[in-house]
């Protein structure tokens, strides 16, 4: 079977490409698609996670959604892919429906896991509260992977690139400026996530969250009402209606556990909640739980994780 | 300034959620439908916004059965001109898209609005598949929508940042937060939307490419295991060696 991985290279391989490319890796053999301006050197280390071949159309730099479309639907002809893998980021959000219907393909968004043997796919439904299991019923079959889903694997070695021309197009879309957080985790990528709650009482008392993620190399996240006044910036906020995210490690202080905060997080491999309040609901989802006043748990927790870091490394 | 708003129903947020008929079926056994928050609350409402500075018309379409009428009166209520209600069972995004696209393509509006995700289904699937139906540019995941004539300026979502773009009318855009404010209908709304033109449209013939063979449950955690709160050495010690995460 003849696979296509599309990769966003813009800021450089990340995890999610490694991600993708093992989980194409599962299926068949791997080419995947490319846009933008990375080294031919760097593209031929996708080998390494099991890619044949990298193609990049180095005539488009950006995100527009009319020329990945074409660019991605040229490559798929070229290798006459029948399975085409996105990570379930916000550029496959834009391009993959597209691509779904510009080729025909059954699209699965949200996939968690690989075909099982009745060819179904795992996908989170009801905002992770279930699992839905989709047929493609259509010759061509689009997945878009959620990130944190699948472990890359290292296969050793490396792999051809070569130059491909998708006939982009011009861009429908005219990027104005972009704002870019300096050196801060993407939260949906991240492994490790330090959120807080209204029980952190107010803005200024960020700094003991803050610490804590910085000890550990965490991203860090929020409650849906300390967004919403202002607390925190508005992709800080995990749930139903913000991001649904599906760390390793998920630390909350101060947050109740609503079920619609839930439905953010609870793919997180490992759940540990700090709380006053004994019944507060999030106990119920956690795996371990600290009943304490966040002001002093937090710091003292950070605290330990440093002499950890210190006596590991 | 035509739009056109694509409303869908979901499940109240609070409700329990399980499957019948050998887990191959939602079990609507007491479920609430609501209309999906990010179709009510930043499409719809920034749409009203535009209409109410811009002058114009909004539409909203919803691909269901009769059953969803009262989710398309309250979408009404909260203001909308009219609404379409395409009289066919939503079996996958494809199908709704294309409907909803039919319908677009043969009354012409300068914007389609979509929610960025159902909040049953979260596909973020059927904004996307329109505007390639229509071979129109979208804007997804948008927080920020600002209309000069022809021009639209908007803020979206990217990976890790935030990005300020343009693009001409006709285009489709999904909406998220940041967008507009909920606003809660009142009664002389709720009065308005009785009488309210809905038309029922039927359903072209659509391949369906997806189908949910099943559902399962996540499995329950185990019991949580208690930290006293002055010894985080000990938590350490457990997310070092038997959680394996750090
Ligand atoms: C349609 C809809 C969608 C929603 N979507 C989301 C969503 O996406 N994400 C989301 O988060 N919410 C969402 N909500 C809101 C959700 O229902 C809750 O209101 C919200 O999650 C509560 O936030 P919180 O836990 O920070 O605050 P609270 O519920 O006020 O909880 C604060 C917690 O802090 C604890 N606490 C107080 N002081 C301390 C201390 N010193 N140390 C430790 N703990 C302390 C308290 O015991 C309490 O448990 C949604 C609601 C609706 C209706
Ligand atoms: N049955 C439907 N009728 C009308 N619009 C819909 C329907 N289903 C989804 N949509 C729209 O498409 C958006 C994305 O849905 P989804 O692709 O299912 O996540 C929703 O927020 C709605 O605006």
């Amino acid at each position: 079977m003849s696979v296509l991985v599309f990769i966003n290279s813009k800021n450089g391989l990340q995890k999610s490409a490694f991600e993708t490319v093992t989980y194409g890796k599962k299926l068949g053999d791997v080419t995947v698609i490319t846009t933008g301006s990375l080294s031919a050197d760097q593209l031929s280390t996708l080998g390494n996670y099991g890619a044949s071949k990298v193609l990049i159309d180095r005539s488009v730099d950006g995100d527009d959604d009319q020329q990945l479309t074409r660019v991605i639907s040229a490559a798929a002809d070229a290798c006459s892919a029948n399975t085409i893998i996105f990570s379930h980021d916000l550029v496959a959000k834009a391009v993959a429906p597209r691509l779904s219907v510009r080729l025909k393909a059954g699209l699965i968004s949200g996939a968690i896991g690989i075909p099982s043997s009745d060819r179904t796919v795992p996908v989170n439904v009801f905002s992770g509260k279930a699992f839905g299991h989709v047929k493609v019923n259509a010759a061509r079959t689009i997945i878009s992977l959620l990130p944190n889903s699948i472990q890359p694997e290292q296969l050793g070695g490396s792999c051809a690139v070569e130059d491909f021309n998708g006939n982009a197009g011009s861009a429908g879309v005219k990027v104005l400026s972009t704002k870019k957080p300096e050196g801060q985790i993407p939260l949906p990528e991240a492994e490790l996530v330090v959120s807080a709650g209204r029980g952190l009482k107010g803005p200024e008392n960020w700094g003991i969250v803050e610490d804590l993620a910085t000890a550990l190399g965490a991203a860090t996240a929020c409650s849906r009402p300390v967004s919403d006044i202002g607390w925190r910036p508005h992709h800080e906020h995990v749930g139903q209606t913000g991001v649904a995210i599906r760390p390793n490690l998920y630390i909350a202080a101060g947050i109740s556990g609503a079920i619609q905060h839930l439905a953010g997080v609870n793919g997180s491999k490992v759940i540990v909640v700090i709380n006053t309040d004994p019944e507060a609901p999030f106990f119920k989802a956690a795996d371990y739980g600290v009943v304490g006043d966040a002001f002093e748990v937090l710091p003292r927790l950070t605290e330990a994780v440093k002499k950890f870091r210190a006596s590991s490394h | 300034m035509k739009i056109l708003v694509c409303i869908s129903k979901s499940p109240d947020t609070t409700s329990k959620i399980s499957f019948t008929d050998n887990s191959t079926k939602f079990d609507e056994n007491g479920v609430q439908y609501i209309v999906n928050p990010y179709d009510e609350w930043y499409a719809l409402v920034r749409a009203l916004e535009i209409k109410e500075a811009n002058g114009g018309n909004v539409t909203i379409i919803s691909v269901g059965s009769s059953g969803d009428e009262a989710v398309i009166r309250k979408a009404l209520a909260i203001g909308a001109d009219d609404a379409v209600r395409i009289d066919a069972d939503p079996t996958d995004a494809y199908f709704t898209a294309m409907q909803i696209a039919e319908y677009a393509k043969s009354n012409g509006f300068d914007l389609v609005l979509t929610g960025k995700e159902t909040i049953n289904y979260n596909g973020s699937q059927v904004g996307g598949m329109i505007a390639e139906a229509l071979n129109q540019p979208f804007v997804s995941v948008a927080s920020k929508l600002d209309v000069n004539g022809t021009t639209l300026t908007l803020e979206r979502e990217i990976n890790g940042g935030i990005e300020v773009v343009e693009v001409n009318t006709p285009a489709v855009v999904s909406c998220a937060k940041g967008m507009a404010e909920q606003r809660i209908p009142n009664m002389r709304g709720i009065m308005a939307a009785r009488t309210k033109p809905l038309q029922v449209v039927a359903p072209i013939a659509v391949d369906q490419m997806t189908t949910y063979v099943n559902y399962t449950m996540p499995n329950a955690k185990s019991a949580c295991k208690m930290i006293d709160p002055s010894n985080m050495d000990q938590l350490v010690e457990f997310l070092h060696n038997e959680a394996k995460v750090i």
